[in-house]
């Protein structure tokens, strides 16, 4: 992304504001997934390579729909199928569009070492910009869903965009505006809690007692959230996390023990300067030379 | 006799090129290392000819230092094994950083702060080597669950704080103690300077031993 956007609200290893004149105004904007309403179609995959140029390896068979097996550089969206027996003793097919979650506090770019590599514009989209990035991995170790993929042609990380050069001129994702069923929306923030709330209602009046919407709120909530019929067993679907947060171990790296090891490393220095001004070098004189020879003398034989 | 004082020799050529090879891969270790560390430093990327290649060399450059330096303390290991007398010294390490060193203990080859620097350098190799086999991205980290991978990052960067502290004070030791850089450069210290600072040493080379 090299045009000029004036509406960055957070840039990796930056400690600056950015331009960020721009604001968003209208509010921010989220894409809802109504897990309740997929029906597997995977269209959403094949737009999301069809406007973003991306083509993965053709894979194998494993026995599973998932296809391809994972997310990867060229797979920035993909449906996760679990087949879960609920209590009832029904079978129920569980399918999770899985990618970015643009959270509102990205461990990815929290981590990131590389200034600019990654952004978070004032819509609330985070987004990698590649030509910064120095492929250390540290966005994968960052994000508590892990999603940053490094691609091994050009060592370079990536993910979902939420299509941010279509939303940055008025456009829906691509994902969103190809889904045949209406299960991917795609608004502002609020108005997608809105909507998901009618969906909740509405889930709930057909017996789902504990549909819910997924905005965790550990990451600051999320940019792409969900309608779970069991919005209480989130890890159902193919682990989704049930209370995602930046981990303790990236909050400590990334936050106190940087300032703390410069300030380390600096004091250290400091203590040697006041040191050598104030008590000085210790050197040898001509009297410890003298011993030393009498030393010598007496060894002699 | 007067300007015949012969020097004593305190390191071999090969433990002094070993000891560079270590000195400059550490330099160019901790300066790529803080690269990638805290914006304030991300600057440093430059040297190495930016990001990606500060990124692809650092790992490299690593494992060239464990190798160097497993190599230097196999040769000065045996010679820093601590004995009461060396935590005597420490105790007294008032007197030591005052220059007072008339009624301290006789120091061996290495006094107990060159000791202790040794053990904690060797246990900061030991993390930032094991650490960083597993944050090495482009071959050995996807063999590791990834909170193995968070803790390795936190580890890595702690022992590389505290490897840099104390080769800040090892550094400044050198600059302070005078006489000390030669023995390092040219192999050679003064007859002087050795009864001042090892003096036990420096009895032991008259009997004709302390040699490396």
């Amino acid at each position: 992304m090299a045009l000029q956007s004036l509406d960055i609200i957070r840039r990796s290893a930056t400690t600056l504001p950015e331009p960020q004149a721009r604001g968003a105004h209208t509010g921010q904007v989220a894409k809802l997934i109504d897990v309740s309403k997929c029906i597997g179609c995977k269209a959403c995959q094949v737009a999301c390579m069809e406007w973003n140029d991306l083509r993965a390896e053709v894979g194998t068979c494993t026995g599973h729909y998932d296809n391809p097996h994972d997310l990867g550089d060229q797979v920035w969206t993909l449906m996760r199928f679990t087949e879960y027996e609920n209590p009832q003793g029904d079978l129920e097919w569980l399918i999770r569009k899985d990618g970015c979650m643009h959270c509102a506090d990205p461990g990815c770019l929290k981590a990131c070492p590389s200034p600019g590599a990654i952004v978070q514009y004032a819509n609330g989209i985070v987004d990698f910009h590649e030509e910064n990035c120095i492929g250390c991995g540290y966005c994968v170790t960052g994000c508590p869903f892990d999603v940053p993929r490094i691609s091994r042609k050009d060592g370079k990380a990536y993910k979902c965009t939420l299509c941010s050069d279509r939303v940055a001129v008025g456009l829906e994702p691509a994902c969103v505006k190809t889904c045949p069923t209406g299960a991917i929306v795609f608004g502002t923030k609020e108005d997608m809690k809105q909507h998901a709330a009618e969906r909740v209602e509405d889930l709930r009046s057909r017996g789902f007692e504990h549909a819910g919407l997924y905005d965790p709120s550990g990451v600051g909530g999320t940019h792409v959230m969900y309608v779970l019929h069991h919005a209480d067993q989130p890890t159902l679907y193919a682990n989704l996390p049930a209370e995602p947060r930046i981990s303790p171990l990236v909050g400590l790296w990334k936050g106190v023990a940087k300032p703390l090891g410069l300030f380390a490393i600096v004091a250290t220095a400091f203590a040697g300067f006041l040191h050598y001004i104030g008590i000085g070098p210790n050197e040898v004189d001509e009297e410890d030379e003298a011993e030393a020879r009498r030393e010598v003398e007496e060894e002699r034989p | 006799m007067t300007r015949a004082v012969q020097r004593i020799v305190r390191y071999r050529a090969s433990t002094r090129i070993n000891h560079w090879l270590v000195a400059i891969s550490f330099v160019l270790l901790a300066l790529s290392g803080l690269a990638l560390y805290h914006p304030a430093t991300a600057w440093l990327a430059v040297l190495f000819g930016g990001g990606p290649w500060t990124r692809i060399l650092h790992p490299y450059v690593g494992v060239f230092m464990a190798i160097a330096f497993a190599l230097l303390a196999a040769t000065v290991g045996g010679a820093n094994r601590v004995d009461p007398a060396d935590r005597e010294w420490l105790r007294r390490w008032r007197d030591v950083v005052t220059n007072n060193e008339r009624d301290l203990p006789d120091v061996g080859r290495y006094n107990g702060g060159q000791k202790l620097l040794f053990w904690t350098i060797v246990a900061c190799m030991l993390v930032l080597l094991l650490s960083g086999l597993v944050i090495w991205r482009a071959w050995f980290t996807a063999l590791f669950p990834i909170e193995v991978v968070r803790f390795a990052a936190v580890a890595h960067a702690a022992a590389a704080t505290v490897l840099i502290c104390a080769i800040v004070v090892h550094v400044y030791a050198a600059i302070w103690v005078k006489g000390s850089v030669r023995a390092m450069t040219r192999g050679t210290v003064s007859p002087g300077w050795a009864w001042k600072h090892h003096r036990a040493w420096f009895r032991e080379v008259l009997r004709g031993g302390g040699r490396e």
